[in-house]
């Protein structure tokens, strides 16, 4: 039996370094090749010593496929391509791969230059990782080589994010990277077909989460905002340069109008007027509004939001700051919140996930003493909150996707064990099929059941779909027959006739011929004739004739009578078949031999 | 399998495909020449126009005074433009279950095919031609409602009364079909039957046969179309570019074994090398600026003119232009710039790679910024107060029918300082002029046509080998113009099937197979054998199942258990079930193997004799006789069924089954 093989090299009961193998029709493909932000040693990058461990990946993997921008779905991949060694193929979307390098090399500054990290990947790395990167558009079928072939389809996570489809004849897996089931202000809502996969691969982060109604949460944040700022308070949100950020932009610069606000609003880094740019010029990749007006108004273009400069942080009074990283875990954000979390004042709003490990993690725990580094430790008094707008789907929209996809198996990856247990249970009772929640390094194998493709010649098919009728009933199934030659790769259905004259073989006629004696004191022609009437009784549905030549035709068994010589009364039947008709005729010798019924005329 | 020719248009095609159960237009091209025959529509009032004379014939029986005026002796329709619509009569709209768009050019009669004939079905096509085509819709609509002309001349169209007009308009054909441009809700309508599709993606139609469009490099987000079943393909190449341009490079090899290749869509201009026109463009342009004149290019609001300023952004500099105005004016100016520079995906690599900077693809956004190309959507308004002379003009409709080029033929029409230069390949510029003339303004033709040229679609075609190919009948011969020019026409092995307006061709298409899928335990239940090294066959019976043109097999469901039989037992009067006939079989029964196996069955007095065909076997213990040949065995056995069976089973083992 064929099977499908998924194995997570990372994101397995666990959020972040998503990387997940999967073996299918005997093709091997990476999916997504991340990194973990809770992690600063090994455990930060997926262990792929797992695949082989003698250095180079390339025959190995027959394509890597990256869902989203976002580190922790691509933030391995230079140093998998470059120092681990991957020439093969990488696919992800036009916006993945203008955006990800940057955030990659961000990443690498980081690290590198402020952390003084060795043994890292450098910026010429990451330039030649990229001219490994094949860009993939929408629902466009890429065909790897001759019998894989994936497929993106719109994922609404991020710009740019996409689920694939990855299919090897008949056998089918999708991967949904990250996705939300709800559009929100700049991008759309992730959709699929009914593609029915085998196994759909899904993200589990918001996995016993059923979140209220955005509009609420939008408010909410307003909200919060709005009163922060009343009481001459600094509010602070962590955000990544792209994705949350411009949705959450968006939500300031029209509250901003709305209510006419003064104070100022900054967005950390240079790195956004340079994102804005890409949402500009990927327009066709953000939700429909946006999309139709944006020739009247960019709405990326922002009038009350200007970048922030590092002096910034000490000007008094209120303002509002987003800041990068998202889960203060390095850079900006870290920096501003240090100086800002000593006043009560002050808030900060974290908008997404935060991975167990950093700041944000701990202090979303309440956690109000932090140790820094060099053994300092920092109060935090400043109001924390907490509020997602991470643009992952909830529970009820990871059962929104399964209806949709219709997966013989489901598979959870990128989640909590705890959480993905309960949303198991959910989705094996609502749906019945299996459902599977790998640990890292485990392997899940389902095994498939495939149709096997064939060619029928066009006579046999329509000459059976004449005979069956319109209408197959379905008490009374038509059997058809015909024989399957099977050559060199191809494999066709055809008549048995058919099939002789194809193969230049030449027909065997088996016969049989078979003399049974019957009593009955008639003469030759009346015998026949009763016979005639006998067989019309007991076969019904066939054809008999009576044929002027003094023979009786069954279907294609002839029957003679003469005769005996002795006995005028002993009648001699002479059967004859061909082996096409054995059962027929093996059933009329014996029937004969019983004699026939006296009620005849 | 039969295609139906309704345009004659070699490049403004539409054409019915039958194939399988699907009915499949392809393009829906409108044919705007017809429009040449029309006076201009002026957005101001236009003394000269309203001055021509009406038209009487010769003799005076005919008085079109009010429909027809004459213009430097060519006659001319008084009335709103009409369009040539693709031909309605041959055969029923409403059966079309989808309509292929190939590139924006190719949509103009979209609407009155969706909105007019009953049509329920879909529209497959990218985003960038749908959001064009929109767009150039959206302009015609609006060039012919802000001029409205209450008058409809019909008249001159009348049989006995056309045939006394002079040509060309003698000469026009199908003017009964004429139609009025269509109104911006009827243009949204047909819209909203479009379903967007990206290169490469694979569409199932009801089952049967599978569509795709590859990039055909000609404009943005245009596309040649793969029909196609598991066993049948049709390739429809429509205008497609192999010169680097801003569309992304033509996907070739995707065309490769077809049987059936419909070409259209080649260059209308074969002998002018588009990169010399281009040339040609920019120094009759700067000469003409340097002398103080203007310069006027009446063109379409996307597609060339994209090349058109990314030429200029590169030539304003080294010519000294830097200080001379570029003005594009077009209801849609606007849109199409700014539409342009968010195609990423579909664009040719080296602007792929601007977009990922991130900048924008085309650099006519840094034109606009700095304030060198300005754009407008009409004159009224800001352009009348800013403009500037010298200057140089891009606005529509390259047929200077109707639009503001209108206006600018009418101000510097009568200077010879002012040149127009057609790049448009689309209208004969004798015959766009003729109602203006006289003219004293210098005329210059380069026309820039990126679509293939016959040396090039040669090439391709031995390249992907189609069995068939169907084309226009224009392209079978060289141009009337040129017929001694035999590289201008297609010359194949076998000839191409030419069509022409109302052709109906047979395609000559052999099928043969259909695909089929066995299920997993029917599949697991067949017995192969091998006939020959490599070949092995196995008989199948199972139970056809066909759904929404799937076709499945499925095992033979056993009969339900006979229900529990009266005492006295009557099976043997029940005729047999057959559930499956036997095979049919092959081979020989070798003679001395076959005693060898009798004898191990405990047969061993047989009377061997020698036949002219073969071998009788007297099983004399027994009584029964077995006739071996070459190509049958006969066994004779009375009264012995055991017998008759064993028998029958070891001539079995001998031969093979189908």
């Amino acid at each position: 039996m064929p099977e499908i093989k998924v194995t997570p090299l990372g994101a397995g009961q666990d959020v972040g370094r998503s990387c997940i193998l999967v073996s299918i029709g005997g093709k091997n493909i990476m999916l997504d090749c991340g990194m973990h932000m809770g992690y600063n040693d090994d455990r930060r990058f997926p262990d792929f010593s797992y695949i082989t461990q003698n250095g180079r990946l390339t025959e190995f993997l027959d394509c890597v496929i990256i869902s989203h921008f976002h580190l922790d779905h691509c933030g391995a991949l230079p140093y998998m391509s470059e120092m681990v060694g991957y020439d093969g193929p990488i696919y992800m979307t036009h916006p993945t791969k203008a955006i990800c390098p940057i955030l990659l090399e961000d990443f690498r500054k980081i690290t590198v230059d402020k952390k003084g990290e060795t043994n890292f990947f450098t910026s010429q790395m990451i330039k030649d990782c990229m001219k490994k990167v094949i860009p993939l558009n929408l629902h466009q079928t890429v065909q790897v080589d001759d019998e894989l072939e994936i497929k993106a389809y719109y994922a609404g996570h991020v710009l740019g994010a996409a689920m694939v489809h990855i299919k090897v004849g008949s056998e089918s897996v999708v991967y949904t990277g990250d996705y939300n089931m709800t559009p929100d202000r700049h991008l759309g809502a992730a959709w699929i077909d009914k593609c029915r996969p085998d196994i759909l691969i899904s993200e589990s982060t918001y996995a016993t989460t059923i979140r209220d109604s955005k509009r609420c949460r939008e408010r909410d944040f307003l909200k919060k905002v709005h009163e922060s700022i009343e009481r001459g308070g600094k509010v602070l949100i962590p955000v990544f340069a792209l994705g949350r950020a411009q949705e959450l932009c968006i939500l300031l610069e029209t509250f901003w109008e709305r209510m006419n606000l003064k104070a100022p609003i900054y967005f950390s880094t240079g790195l956004t007027e340079k994102a804005n740019h890409y949402y500009k010029l990927f327009i066709t990749w953000t939700n429909q509004k946006i999309r139709k007006t944006f020739v009247q108004r960019n709405m990326f273009e922002f009038k009350h939001i200007k970048a922030f400069d590092r002096s910034y942080a000490d000007n008094p009074g209120p303002m509002v700051v987003f800041a990068t990283p998202g889960m203060l875990h390095a850079g900006q954000s870290l920096q501003i919140f240090k100086k800002w979390a000593g006043n009560e004042k002050n808030m900060v709003i974290m908008p997404g996930y935060c991975v167990q490990g950093t700041i944000g993690h701990k202090i979303l725990n309440g956690q109000r003493k932090l140790e820094m580094e060099g053994r300092a430790t920092l109060d935090v008094k400043l109001q924390v909150e907490y509020m997602s707008f991470s643009a992952h789907a909830d529970a009820k929209g990871i059962m929104q996707l399964i209806r949709m996809a219709e997966p013989r198996n489901m598979l959870l990856v990128h989640g909590e064990a705890v959480k993905m247990e309960f949303l198991k249970g959910k989705i094996e009772q609502e749906f019945s099929i299996n459902c599977y929640m790998p640990a890292n390094g485990e392997t899940t194998t389902v095994t498939t059941n495939p149709s096997v493709p064939v060619d029928i010649s066009l006579n046999l098919l329509k000459r059976e779909m004449a005979l069956g009728g319109p209408l197959p009933d379905p008490k009374k199934p038509r059997t058809m027959h015909g024989t399957l030659i099977m050559k060199e790769n191809s494999l066709k259905l055809v008549s048995s006739e058919q099939a002789l004259k194809e193969l230049g073989l030449n027909e065997h006629q088996l016969r049989f011929t078979c003399r049974v004696q019957l009593q009955d004191p008639h003469s030759d022609p009346d015998t026949l004739h009763r016979i005639y009437t006998h067989l019309k009784s007991v076969l019904k549905g066939y054809t008999i004739q009576h044929l002027p030549d003094g023979t009786v035709m069954v279907e294609s068994i002839v029957i003679k009578v003469s005769s005996s010589a002795e006995d005028p009364n002993t009648k001699v039947l002479l059967l004859s078949w061909s082996y096409q008709d054995e059962d027929l005729g093996s059933f009329l010798s014996n029937l004969l031999k019983k004699g026939l019924p006296s009620g005849l005329c | 399998m039969k295609l139906y020719c309704l345009s004659g248009h070699p490049t403004l095609p539409c054409n019915v495909l039958k194939f399988k159960s699907t009915t499949i237009m392809l393009d829906c091209g409108l044919d705007t020449t017809s429009v040449l025959n029309f006076l201009p529509l002026p957005l101001v009032h236009s003394p000269r126009l309203s001055k021509l004379p009406g038209w009487v014939s010769k003799d005076g029986t005919i008085n079109l005074e009010k429909e027809l005026k004459e213009c430097a002796g060519r006659v001319f329709v008084d009335s709103q433009p009409e369009f040539c619509l693709p031909e309605r009569e041959l055969l029923d709209l409403s059966t079309i279950d989808v309509i292929l768009i190939s590139n924006y050019h190719c949509m103009m009669a979209l609407p009155y095919i969706t909105e007019h004939t009953g049509f329920t079905g879909t529209v497959y096509a990218t985003e960038p031609t749908l959001q064009i085509g929109r767009l150039l819709m959206e302009e015609l609509v609006n060039f012919m409602e802000r001029v409205p002309k209450a008058q409809s001349a019909t008249c001159w169209k009348n049989k006995e009364i056309q045939r006394m007009l002079p040509g060309p308009l003698k000469d026009a054909v199908e003017v009964w079909t004429w139609k009025r441009c269509y109104s911006m809700q009827e243009v949204n309508s047909a819209l909203s039957k479009v379903q967007l599709v990206g290169y490469s993606q694979k569409v199932e139609l009801f089952g049967a046969v599978q569509i795709s469009p590859l990039s055909s490099g000609y404009s943005l987000g245009s596309s040649n179309w793969i029909i196609q079943s598991h066993h049948e393909k049709v390739s429809y190449v429509s205008g497609s570019s192999l010169l680097t341009t801003h569309p992304q490079p033509m996907d070739q090899s995707s065309l490769k074994n077809s049987d059936v290749l419909i070409l259209t869509g080649l260059t209308q201009m074969p002998t002018a090398n588009p990169d010399g026109m281009l040339g040609e463009f920019c120094s009759n342009l700067a000469m003409t600026i340097r002398a103080g004149g203007n310069v006027l290019v009446p063109c379409y609001s996307s597609g060339v003119i994209y090349d058109l300023l990314e030429c200029l952004y590169q030539f304003i500099e080294s010519a000294n232009l830097g200080t001379t105005p570029f003005y594009f004016i077009s209801p849609v100016a606007n849109s199409s710039l700014e539409f342009s520079q968010i195609f990423a995906e579909w664009l040719c690599h080296n602007k792929q790679t601007k977009v990922y900077l991130p900048e924008p693809p085309f650099p006519h956004a840094e034109l606009i910024q700095t304030n060198k190309l300005k754009h407008y959507p009409s004159i009224h308004g800001d352009f009348s107060s800013e403009f500037r002379q010298p200057c140089v003009v891009f606005t529509g409709h390259p047929s200077l029918r109707f639009g503001d080029v209108v206006h600018f033929m009418e101000l510097w029409g009568k200077s010879s300082l002012n040149t127009i230069i057609f790049t448009e390949p689309d209208f004969s510029y004798l015959d766009a002029l003729a109602p203006y003339q006289p003219l004293a303004m210098k005329c210059v033709y380069c026309p820039i046509d990126t679509r293939l040229n016959f040396h090039q679609v040669s090439k391709l075609l031995k390249e992907v080998q189609p069995l068939h190919v169907v084309c226009p009948e224009q392209y079978t011969q060289p141009p009337l113009s040129q017929s001694h020019r035999s590289d201008l026409m297609l010359e194949l092995q076998p000839p191409p099937m030419p069509y022409r307006r109302c052709s109906v061709l047979n395609l000559p298409f052999r099928r043969r197979y259909e695909r089929v899928y066995i299920l997993p335990e029917l599949a697991n239940s067949l017995v192969p054998s091998e006939i020959k090294p490599g070949t092995s066959v196995a008989t199948v019976s199972a139970v056809l199942h066909s759904k929404d043109n799937k076709h499945t097999l499925q095992s033979v469901p056993k009969p339900p258990p006979a229900p529990p039989t009266k005492k006295r037992k009557r099976v043997i009067e029940e005729p047999p079930v057959v559930l499956a006939p036997k095979p049919l079989l092959s081979g020989a029964v070798p003679l001395e193997a076959f005693l060898a196996t009798l004898q191990k069955h405990g047969i061993s007095e047989v009377k061997v004799e020698e036949t002219a065909d073969g071998h009788i076997l007297h099983l004399q213990a027994e009584d029964t006789l077995i006739q071996l040949e070459e190509d049958g065995t006969h066994i004779v056995c009375d009264n012995n069924e055991p017998l008759r069976t064993t028998l029958r089973d070891l001539v079995l083992r001998f031969l093979q089954k189908l």
